[in-house]
This record gives structure tokens, C-alpha cells and sequence, in this order.
């Protein structure tokens, strides 16, 4: 077991402000590290929320890159600020008046005819999503397209930041999927099934019966049960 | 320290071991233990068996009863402030229905009280961090429901029943799987992605201890699509939400109601006080407690603040002896130890290992056994692999996926899980990936009946706070499903309750007679609740940091 002083010390510079911080700890983890207490920028801490988009740049890179803070590990001589919150309008809109006509994303979100394809969305999208091309893809009208290659998104919402159109690609993105789930994709008729058939009262029936079994009865039950 | 495809050389060694029994293995089935065999390997290595990790409360409604030390010592706290500290003659927010908790259950609660003809107005929901940051969001295998026609609610029943070692309470179980199927019907037509085949049929595969093939999932991205769904429905019902803003203490009146709640801003500090006809506690489970010290898979919010708060009120815990560890926390590379590898994995066909490239247990036993069972191959038997940091593991063989599922499918269903393993420069594909389980779930909780409304007047809850849906073991897909029903439940009763209910004057004297029954039993005056946020800042800063500013 290597020991806790065998551990390199790497520089990062956090706003600006270097701290020397073990190098293998993820940039949340170096933060906290330094004596940050997160309130903005940490949720999931696992890379589910979206709360932690970080950019940075590396020494001598002129790239700006980015990353989550929680799946990111800290390199020596990284230069980083965490976006506490992105100021972005969501659409409200009544999913029952929607429709899939060729202009639905586009009449919520008339901004995407903005869009000049510069990819910088795709550049920035921690997830490694194709955001330029969903956000063609809605402009298109392919809603299925747009909900398909944009259903990975954690809504971080960096590329907002990114996008010289000032276009809030999530939010299309997640219009694009309750629209595709909605009335794109076949119905699971079994689902309309089996409500129907709880309905009918034989599912309180049958569970009836069984809280009427005794412990062991119960248990034996269980044993005995079919497995598919 | 060198890596090869992001794996030392000493871990390389045993992955051969795996590789070169896969070919074998894929045509080997491994048989499930019986009730005794899981109860003597629960017995012998759980780690809720051991009885030295628990204590009795001392005090309040549930008195006597077992709980894990941390739980102890959270529900034996003195507040974090007193009646002297709060003005409650002047109002911030007077509503109908309070939602604490931003997560699945809160989300749902909102929902269905405007459906029941509550004024969106006239809700508020306050959460600790943003809305959607909750454990709901990072479920990742999948969904329970009974839609199928080889399958039926009732036999869902039997399922959960068993899985939670018969100690669930029946009427909740029923409303669980009764509600099922309507459930994932609101999911389709809200818009929510599952997977399909061509003709809409849900593709739908087994989890741990069920005995249909029934987890519905959205990838293995399920939580993170059921929550996008409901919160952008939420938003576009004009429910107001205050973030960032977590419950310290719920408010009574003199009659003994649940009549709101004080909040405070974690970001300037100031408190506010909301009073409410009804108040939905969704407040979630305790991962951030670390029990036993292990590692989480919960959110960062997740501290328990809601049973803390309950039961100053008089409410009533159970099951609170019971903590799920999910047997599938990544146990390398060291920057993801703890954090979640789904289920679905298993559910796929990767196989559990040992250091030798051996099956040692049925990759599907309920969640307790499995986790049992990889502990005993480590610490047992000898049988884990050890990690650069002396971590121990098992092996979990993700290439068997794509061998038995064809090409593409890992990196298609599994994306979440590929993603992250690339990001360390592993390729699950390729590589088994390394395991140990890792503190997941609260099976216990507070005392609901099946509305969702707690034994206290005004007070209703849903989701991971409460107990008896799970007995003392949940099944994968259950959660998603206990947030839909209960959350749902006890919005609806919640508003039902608020239509009719009058407050009287608002007090804090419970929390005042909560502390003097503390200092009588002898607590000590250091121990302070609810949480809010756990304590991860460097230890170097902590030991040199003054209180000035």
C-alpha cells in the first residue's frame, strides 16, 4: 500500500490561485481538498447531474477545454473555474397541443435557425455528444435524430455557454425527446394491457389472498415460485 | 505506476485468469442459493449482521429500536437552532402544500397535487441543492412494473415480499406493484424514451431476485430520463421551487400538526419560514452518512435531514436496522471507487469472478446476498484482487456482454457505464472492470400507510425516507418505482389533506422538548442535526481554519 507522502504533488491552479494537490484525485476532489465546501457545482458527485461543468486550460495549450469535475483527474499545471449555474430560458409548453410536425422544435425554440455550424457545442459537450448535429437534426424536423443522439446529455449546459448563436441546445434536446417519446416511438400496447387488467379488480384479488397466508405459507410460496 | 490499458501489471495478471475461462464459462450456469445458504452467508459476512455497528435509540417514538451508530447519532442530535432563534410571526411563504425535497418523489408529489386541483401558486418546493439533484437522478439499471403478459402484479408482490425478507408491510407492497403498470403507462405518454422493440414491446430483463423479466429501462441512463421528464413537466406546470434552500425543521401548531417548515439559504445564510396546510417530506436516504465508513453511491445531498426532522415530531422509523450496500461499486480505478455500476450489467450476462477467473456466485441473488457473497470471496476465502491502494475486489467479465448480446450492445445500453470506464482509460469491452459493494440504499424509513401520509397530522411522505415498502432488502427497479407510486400517493392525499385542514399558531416547542429529552438521556451537546452537507474538505485546511469572517 503506497504510503500518503509517496504520493506526487501536482499544481492546480484554482481561479487562478495555485494550490499543491495529490496528484490521481478528481477536480472535485482536489477542490475540497484545497478547503473548498461546495453548495454550487457538486450533485451526484458520479456523473449523472450536471452540476460540476468545469473548463480549463492546460500549461502551454491554448485550447480551452472542458470537463466534469467528478470524472476529470487533475493534471499538473491546469488552470480551472467550475460554472455554478447557467442562465438559460426553458419553453413551457402543454406536451397534449404539441405535435411532430416539421417545425415543432423549431416554433418552441425558433432560435436554432440561428445555428452558423461551427460545432463549438460539440467541441465543449463533456458527454462527447454530436450537438451540432442534433441541433441540425431539429432544425430538420428529425425529431427521433435529435432525440437519439442528444439522449446522453447531463444538461451542464456548457454549450449554451459555447454557442456563438446563443442557442440553449439541453433544452431543445429535451423537447426533442418527450416529443420522440411521446409520438415518435411505438406504444408498449401490453403496458395499456396490464393497466386494463388491474382495473378489472383481479390484481386486488389475487394480492388478497396472498397477505391472507400465514409466514410460512408465504415463505413457501416464494421458494417455490416459477423463475423465467 | 505503469498502466496497460489503464490497469497495473499485478491486476493484468489475473485478468488473463479471466479471459482464459470466459469460453467455458459462457456455456455455465451457476445455481442460486437456497433461503438457508443466503442466510448463512448473510450471517457470516453482511455487514448489517454484525451486531457491534448498531445501537438502540434512547429516545422518541421508535425508543428501543436498532439502528447503525451513525443513524444514532444523527437522530440524537440537538438542532441547529432553538425557538429563541426564529421569528415565526412573520411569514416568508404561506401555502397550501410544502414539498421538501427535490428529488423523484418531491417532482412527482408536485405534479399530482396540481392534477388534484391544488393551485401551482399555492405550492412551494424548497430543496438542499438544485431541483433533480437526488439519487433519483443516478438510478441507473432500471424500473420494476408487472406490464408483461407471462407477469402480474401479484406476482411482483411475491417477488418484493421475499427479496425484503418477508418484514415489508403488505398494504405497501400492494400499492407498489398495483400501480405499477399505470405508472410506466404516465411515463410513455409524459414522453419518456424506454427502450423498445419495433412494435413498442418494452425490452425488459431481470434484476436481482425477480422472477420476471420486468426492469424497464431508458439505457442505463433510466433515473436521469425518468427525472428530465417529470422536472421539465414540473417547470412547465409553474410549480415554484426554491433551491438551494434545505428544511432545518418542520413548524407544528398547538393542535399537533405538521404546519411547515423553517428553511435556510445555504448561500447567505438566512432562514426563512414557510407555513403550510399540508407539508410532502422527500427528503431521501442517508448514503452520505457513510456507515461504516464505506464509500456511496448517493448524491451529495443525501444526509438523512428529513428523519432527523421527523422525528423530533413524534414520527416513527423502521426498519432503520437495515442498510442496503449495492454489491456493485467500482473498486478501481481509485477516482470512482464506490460509484455505482449498474445492475444491468449482471442483468446483460457479465459474470462475477474471483482472482482466478472462477464464478464463486449466481450473478443474480438479491442484493444483500450478492454483496455477501463478494465479501466473503475477499475477505473470506481469499479469493479478491487486490488494487494498488489494497482495495479489494472481484472481477465483474463486461466482454462477456457484447459475446452474448452481440456487438455494439455495451456500448449502446451501457453508455453511462462505458463512458466512465473510458474516461479512465479502461475499455469495458475488452477488460472485466473491478467490484465491491458500496453503501446504496435506506431500506428503512419513516412510517407511511399506503397514501403516503406518516402517522402525523399534516405530514405525508414518499420515496427513499420512508420504510416498509422494501422490508429490510430492496430489489433493483424498486426505487424508481416507490418515488412514482408513493410520491404520487402522497401528493395527492397531501392535497386532499390541505383542501380541508386549518393551522393554528405556529411553534418550534417540539424541538425545544425534543433537546431537553436529549439532555436527559445524556447526549452529548456537540452533536448537531439535520446534516445538510457532509464534511469532505482537506484535513491540512480544516486543522488551520479560524472562524473570523
Amino acid at each position: 500500500m503506497a504510503e500518503k507522502n509517496q504520493i506526487p504533488l501536482v499544481s492546480v491552479f484554482i481561479m487562478g490561485k495555485e494550490y499543491k494537490i495529490p496528484s490521481g484525485l478528481t477536480l472535485m476532489k482536489a477542490m475540497e481538498y484545497a478547503g473548498y465546501r461546495y453548495t454550487r457545482g457538486a450533485g451526484c458527485r458520479a456523473g449523472f447531474c450536471g452540476a460540476c461543468a468545469t473548463i480549463y486550460r492546460l500549461k502551454n495549450d491554448y485550447k480551452l477545454k472542458s470537463a466534469l469535475a467528478c470524472q476529470t483527474t487533475v493534471e499538473d499545471g491546469m488552470y480551472l473555474v467550475q460554472l455554478p449555474f447557467t442562465p438559460a430560458n426553458k419553453k413551457k409548453y402543454d406536451m397534449e397541443k404539441l405535435n411532430i410536425a416539421h417545425n415543432a422544435l423549431l416554433k418552441e425554440y425558433p432560435e436554432i435557425a440561428r445555428c452558423i455550424s461551427c460545432n463549438s457545442c460539440t467541441k465543449v459537450c463533456p458527454q462527447e455528444l454530436k450537438v451540432m448535429d442534433y441541433v441540425q437534426a431539429s432544425l430538420r424536423g428529425d425529431i427521433e435524430k435529435a432525440a437519439i443522439l442528444s439522449f446522453d446529455c447531463v444538461q451542464c449546459g456548457l454549450c449554451a455557454f459555447r454557442c456563438p448563436a446563443e442557442i440553449t441546445q439541453y433544452h431543445v434536446g429535451q423537447l426533442a425527446r418527450r416529443l420522440n417519446g411521446k409520438f415518435v416511438a411505438p406504444k408498449a400496447i401490453h403496458t395499456e394491457d396490464a393497466v386494463a387488467k388491474v382495473n378489472t379488480g383481479v390484481t386486488k384479488k389475487e394480492i388478497s389472498k396472498l397477505k391472507s397466508l400465514n409466514a410460512s405459507e408465504i415463505k413457501d410460496l416464494y421458494k417455490k415460485r416459477s423463475i423465467e | 505506476m505503469k498502466l496497460i490499458k489503464g490497469y497495473p501489471e499485478s491486476m493484468r495478471e489475473s485478468i488473463e485468469k479471466v479471459e482464459k475461462t470466459r469460453e467455458k464459462r459462457l456455456k455455465e450456469k451457476y445455481n442460486q442459493m437456497s433461503l438457508e445458504e443466503r442466510d448463512d452467508v448473510l450471517n457470516k459476512f453482511h455487514p448489517d449482521y454484525k451486531p457491534e455497528v448498531k445501537r438502540t435509540l434512547s429516545i422518541g417514538a421508535s425508543k428501543g429500536e436498532i439502528v447503525p451508530f451513525e443513524v444514532a447519532d444523527l437522530i440524537e442530535s440537538y438542532p441547529l437552532i432553538t425557538e429563541k432563534d426564529i421569528d415565526l410571526s412573520s411569514i416568508d411563504y404561506d401555502v397550501d402544500l410544502l414539498i421538501i425535497g427535490g428529488g423523484g418523489a418531491g417532482t412527482m408529489a408536485g405534479i399530482w397535487a396540481t392534477y388534484e386541483g391544488i393551485d401551482p401558486q399555492n405550492i412551494l418546493m424548497t430543496t438542499k441543492l438544485r431541483h433533480g439533484d437526488s439519487n433519483s437522478i443516478m438510478a441507473q439499471g432500471g424500473i420494476q412494473a408487472a406490464d408483461k403478459e407471462n407477469d402480474a402484479p401479484e406476482i411482483h408482490y411475491l417477488d418484493v415480499i421475499g427479496g425484503g425478507h418477508f418484514a415489508n408491510d403488505p398494504e405497501l407492497v400492494e400499492a407498489l406493484v398495483s400501480d405499477g403498470p399505470a405508472v410506466i403507462k404516465w411515463f410513455e405518454e409524459k414522453g419518456v424514451m424506454f427502450d423498445k422493440q419495433k412494435d413498442g414491446t418494452m425490452i425488459t430483463i431481470h434484476g436481482g431476485g425477480t422472477s420476471r423479466k420486468r426492469m424497464h429501462s431508458a439505457k442505463d441512463y433510466t433515473g436521469m430520463e425518468l427525472l428530465r421528464v417529470i422536472r421539465d413537466e414540473f417547470i412547465n406546470l409553474s410549480i415554484p421551487a426554491v433551491e438551494f434552500s434545505p428544511a432545518i425543521e418542520f413548524l407544528m401548531d398547538e393542535k399537533g400538526q405538521v404546519a411547515g417548515a423553517v428553511l435556510f439559504n445555504i448561500e447567505t445564510h438566512q432562514y426563512y419560514v414557510v407555513r403550510a396546510k399540508a407539508t410532502v417530506m422527500a427528503t431521501g436516504g442517508f448514503g452520505r452518512l457513510h456507515i461504516q465508513g464505506f464509500p456511496t453511491t448517493n448524491h451529495y445531498g443525501a444526509t438523512a435531514d428529513g428523519l432527523a426532522m421527523a422525528y423530533r415530531c413524534g414520527a416513527r422509523l423502521r426498519d432503520m436496522d437495515s442498510v442496503q450496500y449495492h454489491p456493485t461499486g467500482a473498486a478501481f480505478p481509485e477516482q470512482i471507487v464506490g460509484l455505482l455500476i449498474t445492475e444491468k450489467v449482471r442483468g446483460l450476462g457479465a459474470q462475477p469472478l474471483n482472482r482466478d477467473g472462477k464464478m464463486f456466485v449466481h450473478p443474480l441473488e438479491p442484493r444483500d446476498v450478492e454483496s455477501a457473497a463478494f465479501i466473503k470471496e475477499c475477505y473470506g476465502v481469499g479469493g479478491g484482487v487486490e488494487t494498488p491502494t489494497g482495495m479489494q475486489g472481484v472481477w465483474l467479465d463486461s466482454p462477456m456482454i457484447n459475446m452474448i448480446k452481440g456487438e455494439g450492445v455495451t456500448e449502446r445500453e451501457l453508455s453511462a457505464m462505458y463512458r466512465m470506464f473510458k474516461r479512465f482509460d479502461i475499455n469495458m469491452v475488452e477488460d472485466p472492470i473491478l467490484v465491491f459493494p458500496t453503501l446504496h440504499y435506506q431500506n428503512g424509513g419513516v412510517v407511511i400507510d399506503a397514501n403516503g401520509a406518516t402517522e402525523l397530522k399534516g405530514l405525508f411522505a414518499g420515496g427513499e425516507v420512508t420504510g416498509g415498502v422494501h422490508g429490510k432488502n430492496r430489489l433493483m427497479g424498486n426505487s424508481l418505482l416507490d418515488y412514482s407510486v408513493f410520491g404520487r400517493r402522497a401528493g395527492i392525499s397531501a392535497a386532499k389533506y390541505a383542501k380541508k385542514a386549518s393551522i393554528g399558531k405556529l411553534s418550534l416547542s417540539h424541538v425545544t422538548k425534543y433537546s431537553e429529552d436529549l439532555k436527559k438521556a445524556g447526549a452529548p451537546e456537540t452533536r448537531k442535526s439535520p446534516m445538510i452537507l457532509p464534511e469532505y474538505r482537506g484535513k491540512n485546511v480544516m486543522s488551520r481554519a479560524i472562524d473570523i469572517f
